[in-house]
Formats: structure tokens, C-alpha cells, sequence
């Protein structure tokens, strides 16, 4: 009696999980078209291009920044690049925030509190080390 | 409209970290430098918790108090003398996140609005290949470099018989399973490559010894930078393009200074080029000479009767502590009308700029600090040069000796000053395993002894 009970039971949530991952897919084509219909909108640039522009001229503005560092406080530069590229955290929230509990949700999570380990621990190292940085008598 | 606001608070933020880092030029402008990168990353976060994506905050606000709390109470804990290591596991984090986020990019796409046409597009799995490897090479890099920094492990060199090939080896597998994940972007090809490269960074960084650590160090944030940047591609975020820019030329600028002050090239370093440091001194050092020994109280004789003083500390002084017995000692020879200033090579410690900081920690006011080129010239017209810690970046054959294996590196004219004392631990030759000739000279004194409490003992005997 409990075993044709177990079976449909378990054929049922099969089911279910077939249904559960169409409805996924189903999201995920959805959001697709949603994208390429908001991009049909939008000025055609590649994103890829307007990256690699973007990235060209950051390394530049890098390079002229980052000599104009006194070697006194290259202490620092190390730990506020640290703080800085903690950055990724943007990344890790728009993985940790959507509604549906998965496991690109739990990757995001931990991201996030690797990430703000950086954004704090950088940021308060740097202030600590800047603190000492004294002329005479000052 | 939000993704304008979105936007603009990036572009807002971007110019905050640039700004942030121009501040470093100097220590006047540094601080408020700290503060306006810090307002950018405020505003690049507030700016992300308004985008639609996020719609649960428990798990993002969660994740950055627990974070900024852990975060907090390291950086406020350590000592200043464990700044490499900090360093270190800070790289090493930026590398797991990266591989992190990626791994969500490629489970969850759409969350970012990364196109799918039946799949990901290869650019895009070329930026999630990029920046997964990268930060997982950085990661288990970073962390082999935390333990060695961290005595946690041997700081010397570890190498095994066919190191090289094993290395090319998985180096190779890295790079296949990089281009089969370009190519059909499975998640079992994803994992593959982040085990392959995080089995890599291991491998690069054991075989590297503890005094080529700030060339180390360097590489990998810059390497952090470049994940980071890679990440910025997958999720077209020009903020974080930005930023890993800026900390990948950071990193690339400081890693070529370090190896200008070597005088050796990146790839030796990293290959593993010296042997390590060696405990005892060299075979033929018994011929070469006697050797002058004094106690801190000829030093302290000598050193009040000087005219000018120049410093030269190395990671000797930073391993003794002995940076507040070194500067107490400096005041009372200022009180006795020495002119005292520090001189400091660019290699010396285990970070860059890694005297600078100790130095200020022990209240050295900054403008006494003063950096190779600029004090080279003065030694002729120095009294005593006091060299605390510090071996190689001295060694007089690196100028005049054509066979010696740091010949060509640019050091300390120490030689040039009317005499040099050296506070050393024993005649060990150091991390080059090169003998030190000034040891033998006659205008050099040695002081045996930990350098902090041969500081000590020169400041007993001012009293």
C-alpha cells in the first residue's frame, strides 16, 4: 500500500523539477529577449569595445598616477590598491541579491564577505599607516 | 534610469580612486587621498544596493557587515611589522573573489544581463576564462606568500628534482583547459581550469625566497588588479575596469622597481634565482682578513663624537623590533648635535616602501628618511654609516667586482662614508650568499648582537 504511494510520490516531484527547471529556462530566454530588446533600442556599441576603451585609457591614467607615488608611501599604495579592488564587491552583490535562493546566490554571499574583508581591512591599514607618516614636530 | 544613476555614481567613483592615489604623492595630501577613495567605494555601494537585481538584502548586507567587521579588527590588530603578510592575504582575497563571482557569472548569466544566444557568447567566456584564472593563481599564490611571510612556512626557497618541467607541465594543463573552457564553457571545464591554476600558484611561489618577497608581492597585486578587471569585462562594469587597472599598474610599476633594485629581471625572480639565505659564512671568508669587532659602548663613543650619521636599516631591524631602540637612540646623538638621517634602498624588507612605514611607526619624522639616489652622493661627507640588518644592499662589489652574482645592483655607498659600523647577528653572508668585503676593511667596525639590544646598549652608555 505505502509503496505505490512512495512511487507517485516521487514521480510527482520528479515532475515537479522538470517543471521547476522549464520555468527557469523559460526566465532565462525571457530576460534574453528583454536584454537584446533593450539593446535593439540602444545606440549600437559593443560592449566589449567600449570595455577595452575604457580599460586602455585606465591603464594609462594608472601608469601616470602611480609614478607620481613617492616611494615613502609605497607601503600604503599596496594596501589602498588592496582596499580598492575590493571593488569585485559590485559584482558579488548583484549575485547575492536576487530573490530565488541557488547557488550562484551562495557564490555571491561569500564573494561579498571576502570582498568587504578587503574594502574595510585596506581602507583602515592605509588610514593606520598614514597616521605615523609625521614631519618634525608635527 | 537607475542604470544612468548607476552609472554616473561609477564614473563618480572612479575618478574618487584616482584621486585616492594621486594623493600618495605626498604624505601631506595622503590622508585625505584615503578619505576620498574611501567616499568612492561608499558611493559605488549605495549606488549598486538601488539596482533592480537586488531585490533580497539580507544575504548582501550580511555579507558586507561580516566582512567589514572581519576586516576591521585584522587591520586595526596587526602589528606593523606584519604588513607583508596583511598584504599577502589581501591579494589573496581579491583572487578568491574573483573566481567566486565568476563562477556565479557563468551559473546565473542572466542575473547580469550577459547575453545568451544558446550559450555565452566566447568573448564573454574568454573574460570569465581570463579573470578565474588569474584570481585563482593569485589566490593560492598569495596565500603560499602569507605562510612563507608568516613563518608559517620555510621563507627559503622549496624546490624539488624537476621543478622546471613540473611546473611548464601543469602551466600547460592551465592553459588547455583555459582554451577547452573558451571553447565549450562547461562547468566541468571551469572547475577544472580554477584546480589547475590554483595548483599553479602554489607551484610558481614555493621555490621563491624571502628577500625577493617584494617583487612577489607586487606581481601578485597586480595580478589581483587584472582579475578584477577581467571581472569588470564579464559584467560590462566600467568601474571595475577602472579600479583593476589601476591596481594591476600599481602592482606592474612596483614590480619593476623592485627588480631595477636587483638589477635582476622579472622572470629570474620568479624562476627562483638565489639559493636563500644561508646561516653560515662562506668557505674562504677565514682568509680574507681580520675583522674589527667593537661593543655598543666604542659605538656609542664614536657615534656621539661624529659630525652626521646616515642610517641604513635593512629586514634585520624590522625582524629584531628594533625600530623604537634605533630611533630613541638617533634622538639622544640629535641631542648631542649629530646630524642623523636614514637611507633607504628600495629592496630593502619584504614589501616596498616597507622601512619607510616601520620607520614611521617608530615616530622617524619623514623628511629625515631619505631614498638611495638622493644620499648616495652624501656618504663622502659622512662621518658613520650605521647599517642595521641590512647586508647586500651595501655590498661594495656590486659597483667594482664583475664576477659577483649582484654586480650591477644598484646599493648603498656605504664604503664611501669615513667608517661604516655594521650591527649583525653573525658573519653570515646574506640572501645573495655573497660575502660582504666592507666586513674585512679597516674602517668598519662590527657589532655583533641582535639589533635591537645592541640599540639598547648604545643608548645605556649615552646616558
Amino acid at each position: 500500500m505505502a509503496e505505490p504511494l512512495n512511487r507517485d510520490a516521487a514521480a510527482i516531484a520528479d515532475r515537479a523539477g522538470q517543471l521547476a527547471d522549464e520555468a527557469q529556462r523559460l526566465a532565462t530566454e525571457a530576460a534574453d529577449l528583454a536584454h537584446r530588446a533593450a539593446q535593439a533600442d540602444a545606440p549600437a556599441t559593443d560592449p566589449v569595445l567600449f570595455g577595452l576603451t575604457v580599460f586602455a585609457l585606465a591603464c594609462f591614467v594608472g601608469y601616470y598616477v602611480v609614478w607620481k607615488v613617492t616611494p615613502a608611501l609605497h607601503a600604503p599604495l599596496m594596501s589602498v590598491a588592496n582596499a580598492i579592488s575590493g571593488v569585485v564587491v559590485l559584482g558579488a552583490m548583484i549575485a547575492a541579491g536576487p530573490a530565488i535562493f541557488g547557488v550562484s546566490k551562495l557564490l555571491g554571499f561569500v564573494a561579498v564577505v571576502v570582498a568587504s574583508v578587503n574594502i574595510f581591512g585596506g581602507f583602515i591599514i592605509t588610514q593606520r599607516m598614514l597616521q605615523m607618516y609625521r614631519k618634525k614636530d608635527g | 534610469m537607475e542604470a544612468s544613476i548607476a552609472s554616473f555614481a561609477y564614473l563618480v567613483a572612479a575618478v574618487c580612486f584616482i584621486l585616492g592615489i594621486r594623493g600618495l604623492a605626498s604624505p601631506e595630501t595622503a590622508r585625505r587621498g584615503n578619505w576620498i577613495a574611501i567616499a568612492g567605494m561608499a558611493i559605488a555601494v549605495g549606488a549598486t544596493l538601488l539596482r533592480p537585481q537586488i531585490v533580497t538584502f539580507e544575504l548582501v548586507l550580511g555579507g558586507i557587515v561580516i566582512g567589514g567587521a572581519i576586516g576591521t579588527v585584522i587591520a586595526l590588530r596587526v602589528k606593523i611589522t606584519d604588513l607583508p603578510q596583511l598584504v599577502a592575504i589581501f591579494n589573496s582575497l581579491v583572487g578568491l573573489a574573483a573566481v567566486l563571482i565568476a563562477a556565479a557569472a557563468l551559473e546565473s548569466p542572466s542575473l547580469y544581463g550577459i547575453p545568451l544566444d544558446g550559450g555565452l557568447a566566447t568573448h564573454s567566456l574568454v573574460e570569465i576564462m581570463a579573470s578565474t584564472a588569474i584570481g585563482a593563481v593569485t589566490f593560492t599564490g598569495s596565500v603560499v606568500a602569507f605562510a612563507k611571510l608568516h613563518g608559517l612556512m620555510q621563507s627559503a626557497p622549496i624546490t624539488f628534482t624537476g621543478q622546471r618541467a613540473v611546473n611548464a607541465f601543469v602551466g600547460l594543463i592551465v592553459l588547455m583547459a583555459a582554451l577547452a573552457f573558451a571553447g565549450w564553457g562547461t562547468a566541468g571545464l571551469f572547475w577544472a581550469l580554477a584546480l589547475a591554476a590554483l595548483i599553479w600558484g602554489v607551484l610558481v611561489v614555493i621555490p621563491i625566497g624571502g628577500a625577493d618577497m617584494p617583487v612577489v608581492i607586487s606581481v601578485l597585486n597586480s595580478a589581483s588588479g587584472w582579475a578584477s578587471c577581467g571581472i569588470g569585462f564579464t559584467l560590462d562594469n566600467p568601474l571595475m575596469i577602472i579600479t583593476g587597472a589601476l591596481v594591476g599598474a600599481s602592482g606592474a610599476i612596483l614590480s619593476y622597481i623592485m627588480c631595477k633594485g636587483m638589477n635582476r629581471s622579472l622572470a629570474h625572480v620568479l624562476l627562483g634565482g638565489f639559493g636563500g639565505e644561508t646561516d653560515g659564512p662562506a668557505g674562504d671568508v677565514a682568509d680574507r682578513g681580520p675583522v674589527k669587532a667593537g661593543n655598543a659602548d666604542d659605538a656609542a663613543f664614536m657615534l656621539r663624537n661624529a659630525g652626521s650619521v646616515v642610517v641604513v636599516p635593512g629586514y634585520g631591524m624590522a625582524v629584531a623590533q628594533a625600530q623604537y631602540a634605533l630611533r630613541e637612540m638617533v634622538d639622544m646623538l640629535e641631542g648631542e648635535g649629530v646630524r642623523v638621517r636614514f637611507a633607504i634602498h628600495p629592496v630593502a624588507g619584504r614589501m616596498p616602501g616597507h622601512m619607510n612605514v616601520l620607520l614611521a611607526e617608530a615616530n622617524v619624522p619623514y623628511d629625515k628618511v631619505v631614498e638611495m639616489e638622493a644620499i648616495n652622493r652624501d656618504f663622502p661627507s659622512t662621518d658613520i654609516a650605521f647599517v642595521i640588518g641590512a647586508n647586500d644592499i651595501t655590498n661594495p662589489s656590486a659597483r667594482n667586482d664583475t664576477s659577483s652574482p649582484i654586480y650591477g645592483m644598484p646599493v648603498l655607498e656605504v664604503d664611501r662614508s669615513r667608517m661604516v659600523m655594521f650591527v649583525k647577528r653573525s658573519m653570515a653572508s646574506g640572501y645573495a650568499g655573497v660575502d660582504n668585503p666592507l666586513f674585512f676593511n679597516e674602517n668598519t667596525m662590527m657589532l655583533f648582537g641582535d639589533a635591537k639590544a645592541m640599540c639598547e646598549g648604545i643608548i645605556k652608555s649615552l646616558e
